[in-house]
């Protein structure tokens, strides 16, 4: 096993953050001048124009199933079936991932079910250096 | 106002697929095809759009030129997605508005290979798709349609008539891809790809090119109006800010704001069209639509596909070429060839599927990412 795959896994995404000490949290961006939220660093907002207005904040761990889809065919090499999903996170942002922890049938996920984000290595996957990665999932919440 | 804009020659080949086929020769036939149709050489072309997407960098108009006649005139090559072939039209329509041509041609063209649309997800790291959900068309376009079903409880039986309907309506279109009756309980019980979309209810991957000239009112005049059709809008708009558009793409938002102008820009409302090609991806896609572009109010999309009102027929109908569900999807090709849909039922020469007497007509595409093309087509004479 070389050094590099030894290491702390690495985040599947730029805006999952996986802080020295501390959990793994989403990061979002917010507008101080509209209050709209964006995934990734931006400088000018998409929605008011507004230059050196986005401040980084830290995303809610809790949120709401917006809308899913079950994913039967996929490229070649992924697993299916899974549950593709949005989710709204309570304080704003949308997020799109894995609903993990369901049966993959449309009559057992309903619209607006409480979800939580949770964090575990990325299935498995790694990069060409044999990095692990660590990503984001969501599952029911009681 | 400057003068109107006609089409006066469109044409396009039946969409298949043709591996053994260059994408020049394949625009080139459309091109043919629609000087025929016009009773027009390519020398009397004084410019040229063409519209493809995916081999957007080869300079693909000038590839089609040396095959049908190199003369000189001004090339440009266009890509905006699904839109690509409606911009390609829009951008000739604008020029001869301007008044800087009064006969220009547009190409839409397209090879594309079997398979998923959609990108696997980033280069950098893994691969994101089915860690981070699907970015696949048919799971972007499911999520699309289940917003629907949130807000208005439209079911997958609703979802699935569409693809019934345009089926069958590519029976009675000899130019299309499939000409093949799906009942309901086929539809549904195809293989699922993304729920609620079965492989029946996702655009059929084809090779296939349109084509169209278009003349300005004083030529429109000179070489006779009687089978000529007239420009009444012409919009493109790109998709505003959207609180969730980060992770699902809006169809919505844009074709709202087109179909508005556009109405707008021809005067009249939803009510006055007597057809409606429109872009129908994905089976979910279409029902998204009927509220988008005003054929029925907010909630009501299940109800109207129930009442066969979108069937050939009725109300109104939509998509009577097949569609994208049948008639096939060379993404390119796809915008020209619903104007010439559109623009042969005007001339009335839609055979067995002539909406008869009709006047007026809208197309509709959406190119994700995302841009949105309408056009409001008349029949001149
Ligand atoms: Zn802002």
């Amino acid at each position: 096993m070389s050094e590099a795959a030894a290491a702390k896994p690495r985040p599947a995404v730029d805006f999952l953050k996986i802080p020295e000490n501390g959990d793994p949290y989403l990061e979002g961006h917010k507008c101080k001048a509209c209050g709209s939220m964006y995934l990734g660093e931006r400088t000018t907002c998409a929605k008011c124009g507004a230059r050196g207005q986005i401040e980084a904040v830290k995303l809610s761990n809790k949120g709401k199933l917006y809308v899913f889809s079950i994913v039967y065919r996929s490229f070649p090499g992924i697993q299916t079936p899974y549950v593709s999903a949005i989710v709204d996170l309570d304080g704003g942002g949308t997020v799109k991932g894995n609903l993990i922890g369901v049966e993959p049938d449309p009559k057992k996920i309903s619209f607006g079910m409480p979800v939580e984000v949770v964090y575990k290595d990325a299935l498995g996957r790694k990069d060409r250096e044999g990095n692990s990665y660590l990503s984001y999932f969501f599952q029911p919440a009681s | 106002m400057s003068e109107d804009v006609y089409v006066l020659g469109i044409d396009m080949i039946k969409f298949g697929r043709f591996p053994d086929k260059s994408l020049a020769e394949l625009g080139a036939e459309a091109a043919l095809l629609a000087l025929d149709d016009a009773g027009l050489k390519i020398q009397d072309i004084e410019a040229m759009w063409c519209g493809n997407l995916m081999q957007a960098n080869n300079m693909v108009g000038q590839q089609v030129l040396q095959q049908i006649g190199q003369t000189g005139i001004p090339v440009v090559n266009c890509a905006n997605a699904c839109a690509t072939g409606a911009t390609a039209f829009r951008d000739a329509w604008l020029a001869v508005k301007a008044g800087a041509y009064d006969v220009v041609l547009a190409v839409g063209v397209e090879q594309m290979g079997k398979g998923l649309l959609g990108g696997p997800g980033g280069s950098r790291g893994i691969p994101k798709e089915g860690l981070l959900g699907s970015m696949t068309m048919p799971a972007v376009f499911a999520e699309a349609g289940m917003e629907h079903s949130r807000k208005y409880g439209t079911t997958f039986e609703q979802f699935a008539k569409v693809s019934v309907k345009n089926h069958h309506h590519s029976t009675l279109n000899p130019k299309a891809m499939y000409q093949i009756e799906t009942p309901l309980e086929q539809v549904m019980g195809a293989e699922m790809i993304s729920y609620p979309n079965t492989k029946l209810m996702c655009s059929v991957n084809v090779d296939g090119s349109a084509a169209a000239v278009l003349v300005s009112e004083r030529k429109a005049k000179e070489l006779g109006m009687k089978r000529a059709v007239k420009i009444r809008a012409s919009v493109l708009t790109s998709d505003p800010w959207q609180e969730r558009d980060l992770v699902m793409p809006d169809v919505n938002t844009c074709t709202r704001l087109a179909a508005k102008k556009a109405y707008e820009m021809a005067g009249v409302g939803p009510d006055d069209i007597d057809l409606i090609e429109l872009h129908d991806c994905f089976a979910t896609a279409e029902i998204l639509h009927y509220e988008n572009l005003g054929l029925c109010k907010d909630g009501e999309a299940g109800a109207l596909i129930d009442s066969g009102a979108t069937t050939i027929g009725g109300r109104i109908p939509v998509n009577l070429s097949g569609g994208l569900l049948s008639k096939g999807h060379p993404l390119g090709a796809t915008g020209i060839a619903n104007i010439y849909e559109i623009s042969t039922h005007l001339r009335g020469e839609a055979g067995k599927r002539q909406v008869p007497n009709a006047k007026l007509g809208l197309t509709h595409v959406i190119g994700l990412g995302s841009a949105c093309a309408i056009h409001i087509l008349e029949k001149a004479a």
